[in-house]
């Protein structure tokens, strides 16, 4: 069984990588006037959707290895709290710290001490490079939601290192 | 079973398959990028090399080994402390040189490649090659003081496919 520090240290490299290969590689999503900023803006969602792409399919992959009584889940809420509970202990060693709804399909989960955003410094330094470090898991969860039936959109954001909030909005079929 | 048994298994399993999985997205997402299986080659070993150089920070704050004394305790400790820490496997070692600077990890179950199945045109891809670059960091990061600068080569690693199955590298230190 594989550490699970080398998921850390595999998904740390893997951004560095994806960042690495930008065609025309900008510091932030800051808006402003830069010159080339449509390149650079361009540059950055490719490499963002290429993490998803690849959360989504790991995401996809841990769904469908789930033995069958696990995804007789009764209500869209049982779905959503084994995400936070049996996903998050699984992939981060911990469980989400909380998790709201406004009972119409939409999700907020909240994560104080997200591990992936840990290393880097706390506050408000780096929160340009967060999303760089959330895209993974955003495609992550809405992977293995796939795989439970449930297709969905799931952003995320940062306020402050490292918390931070995953947004999944069920989409209606 | 009760939910609480079976949703610590759960976690469990999907905990073990994570880092597969997540290696494999990266493998076909890299034979996307690239056009050739040696230039995914470079990259893994390259990746892996800066995996290494943190890794070994890590390993040795946990694992508690001292100082090694010559090559064969080394390759005792990736052996026996650091595969088994990381990977959950106790890789073989042979093949010694007669200098004693050379040897070979042979990994019966490489946890890598569970699920596993390489296409056809992708014959030239070395699927682990992760683990090479990720050895080579670790030990160029470790190396002995006592050796100068020109002293230490780069380490060379490499993976020796002979059955198409776990074959694993070997480590090279040549002293000055």
């Amino acid at each position: 069984m594989a550490d699970a520090a080398l998921f850390e240290f595999l998904h740390t490299e893997m951004v560095a990588e994806l960042w690495a290969h930008d065609p025309d590689p900008s510091p932030g999503v800051s808006a402003g006037p830069r010159g080339g900023e449509m390149g650079g803006r361009k540059g950055q969602k490719t490499s963002l959707s290429v993490l998803k792409g690849m959360g989504f399919r790991v995401g996809q992959a841990l769904g469908e290895r789930l033995p069958r009584e696990t995804l007789a889940f009764r209500e869209e809420l049982d779905i959503l709290k084994f995400l936070c509970k049996d996903l998050w202990v699984a992939v981060f060693q911990k469980q989400m710290d909380s998790l709201r709804t406004n009972h119409q399909g939409t999700y907020v989960l909240q994560d104080n001490s997200f591990p992936l955003l840990v290393r880097m410094a706390s506050g408000l330094q780096y929160l340009e490079e967060a999303p760089k470090f959330l895209a993974f898991t955003c495609g992550l969860l809405r992977g293995t939601l796939s795989t439970l039936g449930i297709k969905s959109l799931v952003t995320a954001s940062v306020a402050a290192l490292p918390a931070c909030k995953f947004q999944v909005v069920i989409q209606k079929a | 079973m009760s939910r609480q048994a079976s949703r610590g298994t759960e976690s469990k399993k999907m905990s073990s398959e994570l880092f597969t999985l997540t290696y494999g997205a990266l493998v076909t997402q890299l034979c996307k990028d690239y056009e050739n299986d040696e230039d995914v080659n470079k990259q893994l070993d390259k990746m892996g090399y800066n995996i290494g150089v943190r890794l070994i920070e890590d390993f040795l704050a946990r694992s508690n080994v001292g100082r090694c004394h010559d090559f064969r305790e080394t390759a005792d400790v990736i052996a026996k402390v650091a595969f088994k820490m990381y990977l959950g496997i106790t890789p073989s070692i042979t093949n010694w040189s007669p200098a004693g600077d050379e040897f070979s990890l042979i990994l019966e179950n490489n946890p890598l490649v569970d699920f596993v199945e390489l296409p056809d045109n992708h014959s030239s891809l070395i699927y682990s090659n992760l683990l090479c670059g990720v050895l080579r960091g670790a030990l160029e990061m470790k190396r002995s003081p006592d050796l100068g600068p020109g002293d230490m080569e780069v380490l060379g690693v490499s993976i020796r496919k002979e059955e198409a199955e776990g074959m694993c590298g070997s480590g090279e230190e040549r002293r000055g």
